[in-house]
């Protein structure tokens, strides 16, 4: 396999896992802090998506369509957070997930309700479409080079928030101990509103980054809610730094267990069996490691005790 | 109020008894839920197009939604057998729920007219005489595109499908036909949106086209991506992802690009151009190659019904096997295992207007069978 190409394939596992990390963020944000199983964080993510797509065939903007993308996702939350999440707070999991799994279905049969059963169109804007050439002669993407840069930039900023500023200090005093910072005056209920919008807003910019290259239709948040899943219990659930760690982690595996398996494969089978037990194989790697992952740490790279 | 529930409960028993007796009732179990709806939604509106316009009010019809799961097309199957009594099954969409729900529907005397799944199994070893496929047989288009490779002069393809049965009967069928050399053959996850590894081994294969089966999303998401890596190597695939419902959200990463079909809505021929234009005003867009297989497949019904009473098998399915009906495709007969016999056209996305559609630039396969035809004994 020449240099290039995996030079190439390194970009694109970097970039899958930089996508799921905007989607992966919100939700070990919301768990960590709240102790909340959100099943429908992927319906916040197709949200951002349709909004995207909605504003930008009307407008022609995708700018306009990002902005309306985090809006939408971001309402979303807060409402769904006022008016179901919060009576949720004190139960136990199980019922989280029964809650929230319902919210699935009414997101997507609400969806499919407004604007139809058939996919929607969003396409790349003009000014990042097309391939650049960069050193060494790969050519790749200018878009999926933007989503790298969005995708870290946006790591570095959560991380700030989380480190630098008074909210985060309150995030980080709710993980830690939700009576007591109530008990200081904290008003927690508003905090929790708050990280809830902020995490919906990361997963909705997150669909509508990735529906300019995929398709935005019904359902297309459940596979990445499972992925989501995967690289939080990788990273350790709460932990910022773990779901970047994890996204990429998980990018690289995939990326490169969907190449390089087959070719292993077919080092000592015939081609066609080589190929199709790489494949199955490759959709495994990713699940391997997160049960390697949990037999060498339990609670995850970077989790707690 | 006693009496008057009485008399409803009679008036109910004695219209449940009237159907019973004369008309004829069918059950469509197909997708109208979740991922794959606009597939069901328009084999439905295809179909119910058809009855509305055959004014058959003898003919009555329940729809089911089977959210693309084979459990739960089973229950309906069942469901629409023991109790509602219907005594012919059809609007499967997925060959994995058509292998569910088939072989049990027709064993059980049952009639089954296939408007989409054509799983190489039900047309080779357990074919059944009350098992009729409208559609065609899953290799067929996928045959059709490795004939037009071959005629282009294609000598190394870089072919990719899904990692399940369709798509692996669609890797077989394109080498089936194509016969040149293959610069990779990759089997991707189902429903994989991402496909950045795949388009770079492609760039670094050396191949001089591209074929691949990816319906639906990933058919979308695989084209804008493809169009967007600067790799542009001539693409050809099946219709599915190529059809009216979807090219919309793909867009220019579509245009001009090669697909096989047994139907496109410039077929010339006068039941075709009533139907394109009776289901534009009916629902207000244009008919995907899914609604004219609906509608094909409402029509060989009535046909057959117009000629044979169901409560006779023998006549009735002779009268199906007949298929003595105007289809949209022009020309159709049923070959000896009811498969469609038919021609496979090589089409080219276009735009008309803003609409992105097909127009057909050539025929890739005349009157052309499946290869399992021979496996069928009955």
């Amino acid at each position: 396999m020449p240099a290039y190409l995996i030079v190439e394939q390194l970009l694109n596992g970097l970039q899958f896992g930089v996508m799921l990390f905007l989607s992966a963020a919100g939700l070990t944000l919301i768990f960590g802090v709240m102790g909340l199983i959100n099943l429908a964080h992927g319906s916040l993510y197709m949200i951002g998506a349709f909004a995207a797509a909605a504003v930008a065939g009307a407008t022609g903007s995708f700018l306009l369509a990002l902005a309306a993308s985090l809006a939408a996702a971001a309402a979303a939350g807060v409402l769904v957070e006022v008016l179901v999440i919060r009576r949720l707070y004190d139960r136990d999991h199980l019922d989280q997930v029964l809650a929230t799994f319902a919210l699935i279905l009414i997101f997507s049969e609400g969806t499919r309700w407004i604007f139809g059963s058939f996919p929607l169109f969003l396409d790349i804007p003009a000014a990042l479409s097309g391939p650049v050439t960069l050193p060494g002669g790969i050519q790749y993407p200018l878009y999926r080079l933007t989503i790298i840069g969005v995708g870290l930039a946006i790591a570095a900023g959560l991380f700030l928030l989380i480190a630098r500023t008074r909210i985060g200090i309150r995030i980080r005093a709710g993980e830690a101990d939700r009576d007591m910072i109530a008990a200081l005056g904290v008003d927690i209920s508003k905090l929790y509103t708050l990280v809830f919008a902020l995490g919906a807003a990361l997963a909705g910019l997150s669909g509508a980054l990735v529906g300019a290259i995929q398709s935005v239709q019904v359902g297309m948040g459940e596979p990445v809610l499972i992925l989501a899943f995967v690289v939080i219990v990788i990273g350790g659930i709460g932990s910022i730094k773990g779901a970047l760690v994890g996204s990429l982690l998980v990018g690289l595996t995939d990326t490169f267990g969907r190449i390089l398996l087959p070719v292993l494969f077919g080092t000592f089978m015939d081609p066609a069996a080589a190929t199709s037990v790489g494949a199955a194989l490759a959709s495994m790697s990713i699940y391997v490691l997160m049960a390697i992952v949990l037999v060498l740490r339990p609670t995850g790279l970077y989790g707690r005790a | 109020m006693k009496l008057k529930s009485i008399a409803l409960a009679a008036a109910m028993a004695a219209i449940g008894f009237g159907a019973q007796a004369e008309g004829l009732k069918v059950g469509m179990i197909t997708t109208l839920s979740g991922g794959g709806a606009g597939l069901g939604i328009d084999v439905r509106d295809g179909f119910m197009l058809a009855m509305k316009q055959a004014g058959r009010d003898d003919i009555e019809v329940v729809i089911e939604d089977d959210q693309r799961k084979p459990d739960v097309a089973v229950q309906l199957a069942d469901k629409m057998i023991q109790s509602e009594k219907v005594d012919v099954l059809t609007g499967i969409i997925w060959s994995n729920l058509a292998m569910a729900v088939v072989p049990a529907a027709t064993a059980q005397g049952k009639f089954y007219l296939s408007p989409n799944a054509g799983p190489s199994a039900l047309a080779g070893k357990r074919c059944h005489p009350n098992y009729f496929n409208v559609a065609w047989q899953n290799d067929n288009l996928h045959e059709a595109a490795g004939a037009y490779a071959k005629e282009a002069g294609y000598k190394n393809s870089f072919i990719l499908a899904p990692n399940y049965p369709a798509g692996k009967d669609a890797l077989t069928g394109y080498k089936r036909t194509y016969g040149g050399g293959l610069a990779g053959e990759v089997y991707t996850k189902l429903g994989q949106t991402d496909y950045a590894a795949e388009i770079a081994q492609i760039r670094a294969s050396g191949a001089d086209s591209v074929f691949f089966f990816l319906p639906g999303g990933m058919g979308i998401a695989f084209l804008k991506q493809y169009a967007d890596s600067g790799v542009d190597l001539p693409v050809v695939g099946p219709a599915f992802s190529f059809d009216q419902g979807i090219l919309q959200a793909v867009g220019e990463a579509a245009m001009g690009v090669i697909n096989t079909s047994q139907w496109n809505k410039d077929i010339d021929n006068a039941a075709n151009k009533a139907f394109v234009d009776s289901f534009q005003a009916e629902y207000g867009r244009l008919p995907s190659l899914y609604a004219s297989q609906g509608f094909d497949t409402a029509n060989l019904l009535i046909s057959a019904s117009a000629k044979a009473d169901v409560a006779d098998q023998d006549a009735f399915r002779a009268a199906l096997k007949a298929a003595e009906f105007d289809s949209v495709r022009g020309d159709f007969k049923f070959g000896p295992n009811n498969h469609p016999i038919q021609n496979i056209y090589v089409r080219e996305v276009i735009k008309e207007g803003e609409v992105y559609t097909n127009k057909i630039i050539g025929t890739a396969l005349t009157d052309h069978a499946d290869a399992y035809a021979a496996e069928c004994k009955m």
